[in-house]
């Protein structure tokens, strides 16, 4: 069964799928930090992540209504390349095709931890 | 969507004459206090005031440059209100500018800061880098290699607006290069010329660059290495070799060899570029085993082999590495570097934790799982082939 992206539904299999992998819980294990991913300028997926899992993650229809300490800001056609693993994040960070609002050296120093959590998104099976 | 940057070159004998063709009043020389001590930071400084320059000289640049360094030397550069920043030396010197270059644009901005998300909007300065070494390719690309004293780490970022405006190689300034300063520089070439080529974000525009760089290198380095003094020829072509390695790698990005040899170099203190040659062909193995990478290509162009088999032409560039290294004496072990067993193992975590999260290490062909990363540092330390 495909989740629609962006959705609660797709929300919640994506919390599944970090919460089930090893690769990402070991990667991530030195991490905290919350990360908002928003689709054009809303809705946002909310993740909670600490120390190699998710604690908490929730679809918001109102981007503004949580105060991340990182937001990763695209189009919708971006996120759809970043899950259909054509558009590589780090690359898509340094070509500013994604946005991120954050400390980028703490993203740059946990850079397994996030190519660990786009592999968990690209898992997902997923319907636009 | 990716970009290609380029600084303006000027090469071969004689062009450092192009700096009395620049336009300005002011330039501040960012460089270490061995070319200051030889002279060759006067000499620059020299050019400079006959083309009518006032000069400022930092040559406080330690190798491995440090985050205190560079804010030391904005501070210096913010007092001195230059219109031309000039980076002379090797890897260190040119990447402490290209920070200082940002941090007295921008003083608001620490040389963490310096990404390439962030708009640097430079107005007051534009860069010239002068390499004195031939295989960093710092003058060529968009990356700054600070070492954090505080973490021992190597903290590498970069920035679009921080590729110089020129680029000045000039082969005078390497004739005088020592023997082992010369193998570690030209090794390093190498690593960028076949890591930038065989790397995920490797394009049609870095190809051809990394393909030549590497060709050169291997018909030239050893000259270079065994009669640098005399042979003028071996010395452009390897300053040429180094630039357009770094317009490669600079326009792509690199891979393990750098991921694994930056963590090694920042813990242990080792030279840049003998670290990263160090694991080049351990990791370019680790590669042709699971079937990754473009080896073939390389091999062929550098006329190693005209046979199509991928594997076989990347086993016989392996060979040619090792040849090389051998031929300029380069340690093939982390045991050759008198790194005890005992030191090495209290490290390792480190080593691997480090090396997964350099920014190099998932541009890699193929990326290790951890327990593969940790067998690879022990094959190294050890000087074995890589089986797996």
């Amino acid at each position: 069964m495909a989740f629609k992206f962006p959705s609660p539904q797709w929300t919640a299999a994506f919390e599944s799928e970090i919460n089930g992998s090893d690769a990402y819980a070991n990667a991530a294990k030195q991490w905290e930090g919350d990360i908002l991913l928003v689709i054009d300028e809303s809705p946002g997926i909310y993740l909670d992540l600490w120390h190699g899992k998710c604690r908490s993650a929730r679809f918001v229809s109102d981007a503004g209504e949580v105060s991340p300490e990182f937001k990763i800001i695209a189009p919708m056609a971006k996120w759809q390349n970043v899950l259909a693993g054509k558009l590589d994040p780090v690359q898509g960070m340094v070509t500013r095709q994604l946005k991120l609002e954050g400390n980028l050296v703490k993203i740059m120093k946990n850079v397994k931890a996030a190519q660990e959590l786009v592999r968990c998104a690209t898992k997902v099976p997923t319907e636009y | 969507m990716w970009y290609f940057k380029s600084p303006e070159v000027v090469f071969g004998e004689d062009s450092l004459s192009h700096l009395q063709q620049i336009e300005g009043s002011r330039a501040f020389i960012v460089t270490d206090p061995t070319l200051a001590l030889l002279g060759v930071a006067g000499h620059i400084e020299g050019l400079l005031q006959e083309a009518g320059f006032a000069t400022e000289l930092f040559a406080e640049v330690e190798p491995e440059p440090s985050l205190q360094t560079v804010r030391r030397g904005a501070e210096c550069a913010l007092a001195f209100a230059p219109d031309w920043i000039i980076g002379l030396g090797g890897g260190s010197p040119m990447d402490a500018a290209k920070a200082i270059w940002a941090m007295y644009e921008r003083p608001e901005l620490d040389a963490t800061d310096i990404n390439p998300m962030t708009n640097l909007n430079f107005s007051k300065a534009r860069m010239i880098a002068i390499p004195t070494t031939s295989g960093t390719g710092s003058e060529a690309t968009w990356a700054v290699v600070l070492t954090d004293t505080e973490e021992k780490r190597k903290f590498s970022t970069g920035s679009r607006e921080i590729v110089p405006t020129i680029a000045i190689v000039d082969p005078s300034l390497t004739t005088k290069l020592p023997r082992r300063i010369t193998a570690d520089t030209g090794l390093d070439a190498l690593t960028h010329a076949v890591e930038g080529y065989v790397c995920s974000w490797s394009n049609d525009f870095s190809d051809g660059l990394c393909l030549k760089a590497a060709q050169l290198v291997f018909a030239y380095l050893e000259r270079a290495y065994t009669d640098g003094e005399n042979d003028v020829e071996a010395r452009d072509k390897m300053g040429v070799a180094a630039t357009i390695a770094g317009l490669g790698f600079g326009n792509s990005n690199l891979g393990l060899a750098h991921a694994m040899g930056h963590s090694f170099g920042a813990h242990f203190k080792k030279p840049h570029g003998r670290c990263v040659s160090l694991f080049l062909p351990y990791v370019t193995e680790f590669s042709i085993n699971g079937g990754a990478g473009r080896y073939g290509d390389i091999a062929r162009f550098v006329g190693l082999t005209t046979d199509s088999d991928e594997e076989a032409g990347g086993r016989l560039l392996v060979q040619r590495m090792r040849d090389l290294e051998s031929a300029v004496a380069q340690p093939q072990s982390i045991a050759s570097f008198e790194i005890a067993p005992a030191d090495f193992e209290d490290a390792l975590e480190r080593l691997c934790d480090h090396a997964e999260q350099d920014t190099q290490f998932f541009t890699a062909p193929r990326i290790p799982e951890r327990e593969e990363l940790e067998k690879l540092f022990q094959y190294v330390y050890e000087g074995r082939p890589i089986d797996f």
